[in-house]
């Protein structure tokens, strides 16, 4: 039995015949071939398959492809334009917010959603913010300075 | 842009390999997708020790999209999994080596022991039938702690390991320590845990493995921090394949911290099914089967005692450790708790003697293993544990103890083994104390208590042996290969660079500090400069990246071919130039004649050595590509004070951490931003064994209690501190880089400054011990009895 899915997904129309139980990371990954988003944990508890939907921050292992009808799907590939990465992105860069690159892309769009909630998120907000996003390399530091980097440079 | 500013080392230059990890393009093993793929799943043991008495797979060979099923009695053929190292035991025999079979021989003995690979169209299909397979099993009773696994009466795990002993090992001089420790004025005494660990590496473990009729060839791509070591190991030991028809690649990994560095069964299986079923297979773990099988760290239990005199000299220090190897002996866990760690219980100390007896011992659980730091954190965590505590009981300072103790001339021949060629520990502990105000700490503690808390500070001045290793030292000591490693510096015709090393990075950083070295030394631009890693078919050989050895043996062995390459390049400048090779120079990417304006960019050498039109044929080779092997000559130490200040809640056990200060030495440094973050990483680890992470198993059962990121608390960004970083440096002397290493010293350093610092803040609660992690529960507890 599959199900008919229609979405957005980084500005692009997709329709696809998929099977019911799909998570949307798999249809993400295994699908569309976007392998930006990762899987970590498959519990839902270290967010490396975080993307935007409809602009919130998503775990994307914790939601069936098919709960994402119609929506607007943002993932790490669709963030840069014409070659030019988002503040975020190049805030990660900038500050060395990331080292071995695997929780990187969930960690970018979790910190996006944060700084739109947030503009003007002090260190103590941005840790308690991230708590959904788990990061074994770099000890956070780094991407906290980079989150309030790219906040500034965001409500510039 | 002038030629010096080529020169970009100790520079913080931002790192080459972000953008494709930004933009989502990085190419990690799960994100490799071969036409035509099988999903493999594998069925694991439910029980921590059972016998099997009958699988039945046929219900679940005929479940729909079911290719192949294979179990332990169709691996014919097939060998066990080899140990790296031999420890040779107190009673001059081999250590007890007992089979590691690639999938279950009639007995499980942790839970998550392999028992069938299953290879489906799907990875639903997969694990559907799985669920099929009947495994009639005896349960037998389970030991998972390994003082437990010691006492008369014990399951007996193998039949080749009498009482689950796998060695006694020992070092040191016994009968000077015991003559020490009877003259001691005071002798501080110690029982400790040292917590297991679980890495949890945020990428899973996983590997695609393909077959090709064509040459009769495999690839595997897999999870590795060594992939020529993953080869080597598996088709001379394992598979008996020859190395010529495996080609291993670990493309992007997503962190390591030492569980990537092993042979594990689950590529091994499918290397030999991707024959049998003619079709890619690919695996990648879910987060339950890596807290379940990948190989753990840590896990001691000890006693340690340390001698001083009146003064607080140290006279002796006597430990003894008993450590868990797990189910198996993975591939270098024999050498962690001996070579890796009773070698380093010197200390940044004089102490003239010292000995250390190790039993390691077989447990009903996962592997232990190699783990951030690696013997060491565990080293120093005895070492600082028994200072603190020794100046604590003598009423002397914590700086005070450790200045009357350091080792201040250099080389200091250790007496476990080592031979420290450099450092300068006052230093560290200066800055440190500057960046921690150790002075205003009095005010604080005060002020603290008057709102009712504790506070505290710890201290801890620890010292690793990383740069690993000397081959013949190494070899002596037991390990069963080569410690070297391999760089490979290819100038194209065109003038740009490729480099091929045998180190692997996961993380570190590496196409952004190798390129600085590289484009520094040729003067060239760091964008000229491509690095390569991770793949057996481009790379010569290469030992991997794993004890902090990357810069001070990779980037030492990518020098030495660069030198090569200068050697030959003055070669040609000097036939291009119509001058003596002896007056070539070779700066800032010019070859020049000495005392003269005469000169060749290094492009227009490389270019001669490829389009050899007026070129020295009749001496000299076309071409501008060599390689080095680099085998160190010694170790080297990184070592430094870290300084952790905390503030403990008495009525509800949390313990907050206000200030961690680090001051390390790491010898010269290639790019500092790197280095810090190296450090910020390390210290996560270090304050997560400290404060949160540990490993348990059910007493009775064997299960795992900590299998999901709900039960095994990982830290995460609210848990930690800003740390304060800073470095001294003391170049490294054996080594042209004068590079140390700085991976590790973070997990190294941190757990023992931290408990220190809880030590301290419980003493006026009367709390004498507790062990890591210093939970609020297990604080609060520590605090009541203390009351009673």
């Amino acid at each position: 039995m599959s199900v008919a899915l229609s979405l957005t997904v980084n500005g692009k129309a997709e329709r696809a015949e998929i099977d019911p139980r799909t998570l949307l990371v798999e249809f993400i990954r295994n699908d569309l071939g976007l392998t930006g988003t990762h899987v970590g944990c498959d519990t839902g508890q270290c967010g490396a398959c975080t993307v935007l939907i409809d602009g919130n921050a998503v775990k994307a292992c914790t939601i069936l492809a098919v709960q994402a009808e119609a929506a607007k799907v943002t993932t790490i590939e669709g963030l840069a334009s014409n070659g030019e990465m988002h503040p975020m992105q190049a805030a990660f860069k900038e500050c060395h917010g990331l080292q071995c690159g695997f929780c990187t892309p969930g960690m970018v769009m979790s910190a996006i959603d944060l700084v739109q909630r947030h503009p003007n998120a002090d260190e103590k907000t941005i840790r308690a913010e991230l708590e959904g996003n788990l990061c074994r390399c770099t000890g956070y530091q780094n991407i906290v300075k980079a989150v309030a980097q790219a906040a500034a440079a965001m409500r510039r | 842009m002038g030629a010096n500013d080529l020169n970009t080392i100790g520079q913080s230059v931002r790192r080459k390999e972000d953008y494709r990890f930004l933009i989502g393009a990085g190419q990690y093993t799960d994100d490799v997708n071969p036409p035509h793929h099988t999903h493999g799943y594998f069925l694991r043991s439910p029980h921590a020790h059972a016998k099997i008495r009958k699988i039945d797979a046929s219900k679940a060979k005929a479940a729909p999209g079911v290719v192949g099923i294979y179990t332990g009695a169709d691996l014919t053929g097939v060998n066990g999994l080899p140990c790296g190292w031999l420890i040779t035991g107190t009673d001059g025999q081999p250590m007890k080596e007992p089979p590691h079979p690639v999938l279950a021989q009639g007995k499980v003995r942790y839970v998550g022991d392999g028992i069938a690979l299953v290879i489906a169209e799907t990875p639903d299909q997969a694990k559907d039938a799985a669920e099929l397979i009947d495994v009639d099993y005896e349960v037998l009773p389970a030991v998972v702690n390994p003082v437990d696994a010691l006492k008369s009466g014990a399951p007996q795990i193998h039949d080749g390991a009498p009482g689950n002993k796998c060695y006694t090992w020992a070092l040191g001089d016994k009968a000077a320590v015991d003559a020490a420790f009877a003259k001691a004025a005071h002798v501080t005494k110690l029982d400790i845990v040292n917590n297991r660990l679980i890495p949890n590496a945020i990428e899973p473990r996983a590997a695609v493995a393909s077959y090709s009729r064509a040459d009769d060839g495999y690839t595997l791509y897999v999870t590795s921090q060594n992939p020529h070591v993953e080869r080597l190991l598996m088709t001379a030991f394992v598979l008996g394949l020859p190395e010529t028809k495996v080609r291993v690649i670990a493309p992007d990994v997503g962190g390591g911290f030492g569980s990537k560095i092993y042979l594990y069964p689950e590529e091994t299986a499918m290397v030999w099914a991707s024959k049998r079923v003619n079709r890619p297979i690919k695996w990648t773990a879910e987060r339950s089967e890596s807290f379940l099988s990948d190989a753990h760290g840590r896990d001691h239990v000890t006693h340690a005692e340390l001698a001083l005199d009146k003064d607080g000299k140290f006279l002796a220090m006597r430990v003894h450790t008993t450590a868990a190897m797990g189910a198996y002996l993975s591939t270098f866990a024999s050498c962690i708790p001996t070579i890796l760690y009773a070698t380093l219980l010197a200390g940044q100390y004089t102490t003239p003697a010292i000995y250390c007896e190790v039993t390691a011992v077989f447990t009903n659980t996962a592997p232990v293993d190699a783990y951030r730091g690696a013997g060491r954190p565990e080293a120093t965590y005895v070492v600082e544990r028994l200072v603190h505590a020794a100046a604590a009981e003598m009423g002397i300072a914590q700086d005070e103890i450790r200045r009357r103790n350091f080792i201040r001339k250099f080389p200091y021949q250790t007496p476990v083994a080592l031979l420290y060629d450099t450092g300068g520990y006052d230093a560290c502990l200066d800055e440190a104390m500057k960046m921690a105000d150790v002075r205003g700490f009095a005010a604080r503690k005060a002020e603290a208590a008057k709102r009712g808390k504790l506070r505290g500070l710890g201290y801890s001045s620890y010292i690793e042996a990383c740069g690993i290793a000397p081959s013949n030292i190494a070899g002596a000591l037991g390990a069963r290969a080569g410690l070297y490693e391999v760089g490979e510096v290819r100038v194209n015709p065109t003038g740009g660079v490729t480099v091929f090393t045998g180190s692997h990075s996961h993380g570190q950083g590496h196409e952004t500090t190798f390129s600085q070295v590289v484009a520094s030394r040729l003067g060239i631009p760091i964008e000229n400069v491509e690095i390569v890693h991770g793949d057996t078919g481009r790379i010569p050989f290469g030992m991997g990246t794993y004890g902090s050895r990357s810069l001070a043996v990779g980037g030492t062995a990518i020098i030495k071919a660069l030198d090569k390459v200068v050697a030959k390049g003055k070669k040609i400048a000097a036939h291009l130039l119509e001058a003596a090779e002896a007056d070539i120079e070779f700066k800032d990417g010019k070859f020049s004649v000495a005392g003269t304006d005469r000169s060749k960019a290094f492009g227009e050498v490389a270019l001669a050595a490829y389009v050899p039109h007026n070129y020295p044929l009749d001496k000299l080779e076309p071409g501008l590509d060599e390689t080095a092997f680099y085998d160190p000559t010694n170790f080297t130490f990184p070592a430094g004070t870290h300084i952790c200040e905390v503030e403990v809640d008495p009525e509800t056990g949390v313990v907050q951490i206000v200030d961690f200060s680090a001051c390390d030495d790491f010898g010269n440094i290639i790019n500092p931003m790197i280095v810090e973050g190296q450090v910020h990483g390390g210290l996560a680890q270090g304050i997560g064994q400290a404060l949160l992470e540990c490993c348990v198993y059910d007493q009775e059962t064997g299960q795992l209690l900590t299998g999901s990121y709900m039960d095994y608390a990982m830290p995460r960004a609210a848990h930690l501190p800003s740390f304060k970083v800073a470095t001294k440096v003391t170049p490294c002397t054996h080594n042209p880089l004068g590079a140390k290493g700085c991976g590790e010293a973070g997990a190294i350093g941190a757990p023992a400054a931290l408990m220190n610092a809880v030590h301290d803040a419980l003493s006026s609660a009367g709390v004498k011990y507790i062990d890591m992690p210093a939970t609020p529960h297990r604080v609060w507890n520590a605090i009541q009895a203390a009351k009673h």
